[in-house]
């Protein structure tokens, strides 16, 4: 029954907490000339400044699964409205989900891996997240919703930039960087951000899986840094800085990035991970991964949220590629060692 | 019994040859017969009269997608995504019902056999009695399907954590009966004696309303979207499976312990059924476009479409069970005359 996914909707998660520029990123989205239609799904009316009959008011249900599984939670709402729209297949191009600021992301991206008929309908882009440059700092200490925004998000828009000095833009980046170095990151004032930056990312899609490297702005980075430092270091409770960038480590909510360049066992390591996920899935907000299998000619890749995993072979190895596996876990207080000691025992001695 | 395969096609009895094709030209999302019209009800905006002679008017009924129907054979109620409730008669006429103030969707219509109207927009359900009085019901979630009790004004409103049972014109509390998950449709069994909920994950849910008991009915492959009462109600068949599944309702205990029957099994998934109005025979549709009419007491099978087209979505007998109407998903329509 799979369908391709170039013929299934893509859908846009736009997140933020409160305040920081939401429904200006979505009306800019839809004023813009660019000759698509959206279907738009949001969580209060009127905010949107444009016309558009397909516009569809949410009413953010979060229900749980009934597999016994606390974080399995679907979006119920997203499953019904979903459903509706296809009826009108062929009127929009794209859809775009806007939660409300306290929402956590996960809820809606899950409902992609759970619900067969929206996985046949309809795929998951992106999450976009739109920041505050001027409050996030403040939102990371005192609203974990804030911090799961931006650990999950694919894409970070910046917002308000025009409000900081450079110093404390700098320092709200690298707030952002501890917390998740992966997602895109743009800066911006009043949401003005190239279309093409935020949507039709493919985030989601297995094949669009190239590297997994954390992301650094050029612009401004006039300076030599390490890509491996975002954890390796000891300065667990301060910035600290090198040549003029900061890096901090957040204590609840970090990255954990692990490498190999020997062959992995896959029948060590497919349990591996999903043993992991089933025991530490609360905590793992997003993974994602690039492997390379021993007696295997193809990249095997994968990506989860919370305990939902799925995984497919994507090319075959190209010669000269080296065959390196590369994997990324963003979450709370993820056990570091025993992930990385885990994964040591998959490597192929 | 074997599995139908394209190859075996001539080892079953056939009726294709005395279906009237129909090109309906939209997408069909339910099919209700007005007399001796049969309705084709569109994905979106239209329904599509089609007379016996294979006559086909299109009426314009929504300004969007058509979210729900329900019809008691002498009108087809429907709710939309442009937040109307209307209501189509034999005659072709379009009445309006409501507007839903907020414009929302309505995502689900009941119909009483006294003209009683049920319908809901997001948490809230409505019921406008025979008579004309409107009552509404704010719901702990969002209403997942709407259903009346064969006798009496009560109405079953299906949604996450249960099924609440509201009698409008009560000032009694509403019973709830609780089951875990998120419940999407919901139907009385005729004699009324239990209620049957299809979940959102491939289940239904069941409960003996004299001391609400429960009922698990599990073991689909996908989930349960079309359900249909045998005639007399013995039978409760379902799609969601490669085969009908029909559940045995016929003693007090209704399907608790037992076994159902799987009817017509093919590779393909059961994606519509509907029982015949009279006899125990009923009509399924599968995912691969395929049509039978299978006999509940045997399994004994006839071929009314063949498979390789987009699936079923849509199946319905007239009132007396003298008509089949189809439809699949793109609109590729037939009339079987029994």
């Amino acid at each position: 029954m799979a369908e391709p996914s170039s013929q299934k909707i893509p859908v846009t998660v736009l997140t933020g907490y409160l305040g920081a520029g939401k429904t200006t990123l979505l009306n800019r989205i839809l004023s813009e000339n660019h000759g698509k239609k959206y279907a738009v799904i949001v969580n209060e009316f009127g905010e949107i400044g444009i016309d558009n009959d397909l516009i569809i008011g949410a009413d953010e249900e979060v229900f749980e699964m009934n597999n016994g599984c606390v974080c399995c939670t679907v979006r119920g709402d997203l499953v019904r409205i979903l459903d509706g729209l296809m009826k009108r297949k062929g009127k929009f191009d794209a859809i775009i989900v806007e939660t409300t600021g306290l929402a956590d992301p996960a809820p809606v991206a899950q409902t992609f891996f759970v619900d067969e008929d929206v996985q046949k309908n309809a795929r998951l882009d992106a999450v976009v997240t739109v920041a505050d440059a001027k409050w996030l700092s403040d939102r990371l200490k005192d609203a974990p919703e804030a911090k799961n925004q931006i650990a999950f998000a694919d894409v970070i828009v910046l917002n308000k930039t025009d409000l900081v000095s450079k110093g404390e833009l700098a320092e709200v980046e690298a707030r952002i960087r501890g917390i998740n170095p992966y997602a895109k990151l743009h800066r911006t004032e009043r949401c003005k951000v190239a279309l093409s930056d935020v949507l039709e990312r493919g985030a989601f899609d297995l094949d669009r899986i190239l590297d997994i490297e954390p992301d650094f702005l050029e612009a401004g980075d006039d300076h030599d840094h390490d890509h491996d430092h975002h954890h390796d270091g000891h300065d667990h409770h301060h910035g600290h800085s090198h040549g003029g960038l900061k890096h901090y480590h957040d204590e609840e909510m970090q990255s954990l990035s692990l490498r190999s360049d020997k062959p992995l066992d896959a029948t060590k390591f497919m349990p591996w991970l999903q043993n992991l996920v089933a025991s530490e899935g609360q905590k793992i907000l997003r993974s994602k991964g690039i492997l390379a299998f021993s007696d295997d000619d193809d990249r095997y890749v994968f990506q989860g949220v919370h305990m939902m995993l799925e995984g497919d072979h994507q090319r075959k190895w190209k010669d000269g590629e080296p065959r390196e596996s590369r994997l990324v876990f963003i979450g709370r207080e993820l056990p570091e060692q025993i992930i990385r000691d885990g994964f040591e025992s998959c490597i192929t001695s | 019994m074997s599995a139908f395969e394209p190859g075996q096609q001539a080892s079953i009895a056939s009726v294709t040859d005395r279906v009237r094709p129909l090109a309906i030209g939209m997408p069909v999302s339910s099919i209700h017969f007005l007399g001796a019209r049969a309705a084709f009800v569109g994905a979106e905006e239209s329904v599509s009269l089609v007379d016996t002679e294979g006559e086909i008017s299109r009426v314009t009924v929504h300004s969007g997608g058509i979210l729900c129907t329900a019809s008691d054979g002498s009108r087809i109620v429907m709710g939309g995504d442009d937040g109307k409730l209307v209501a189509l008669d034999a005659r072709g006429e379009v009445t309006p019902l409501a507007m839903d103030a907020k414009r929302r969707w309505i995502d689900n219509v009941a119909l009483h056999p006294d003209g009683a109207v049920a319908w809901s927009a997001g948490k809230t359900a409505f019921v406008r009695s025979g008579k004309g009085e409107d009552k509404t019901f704010d719901m702990p979630s969002t209403v997942g399907g709407l259903a009346f009790a064969p006798k009496g004004l009560r109405v079953a409103v299906a949604h996450y954590g249960g099924a609440t049972l509201w009698f409008p014109n009560m000032a009694a509390q509403p019973e709830f009966l609780e089951w875990a998950g998120s419940h999407l449709g919901v139907t009385f069994s005729p004699d009324n004696k239990f209620l049957v909920t299809a979940m959102h994950e491939p289940a239904l849910h069941g409960w003996r309303l004299a001391d609400s008991r429960h009922m698990r009915m599990s073991g689909y492959p996908g989930r349960v979207r079309s359900m249909s009462w045998s005639a007399g109600g013995k039978f409760l068949a379902t799609s969601g499976a490669d085969a009908v599944i029909l559940w045995p309702f016929a003693s007090k205990d209704g399907p608790m312990g037992k076994e159902p029957a799987m009817l017509a099994p093919l590779s393909a998934r059961v994606s519509a059924v509907a029982c015949h109005p009279k006899q125990d025979i009923l009509a399924a549709g599968y995912g691969d476009g395929t049509i039978l009419m299978v006999r509940l007491e045997d399994g004994a099978e006839i071929l009314v479409r063949r498979n390789g087209t987009p699936p079923v979505a849509a199946l319905a007998w007239n009132a007396k069970g003298t008509l089949l109407a189809f439809a699949d998903e793109d609109g590729d329509a037939g009339l079987l005359t029994l």
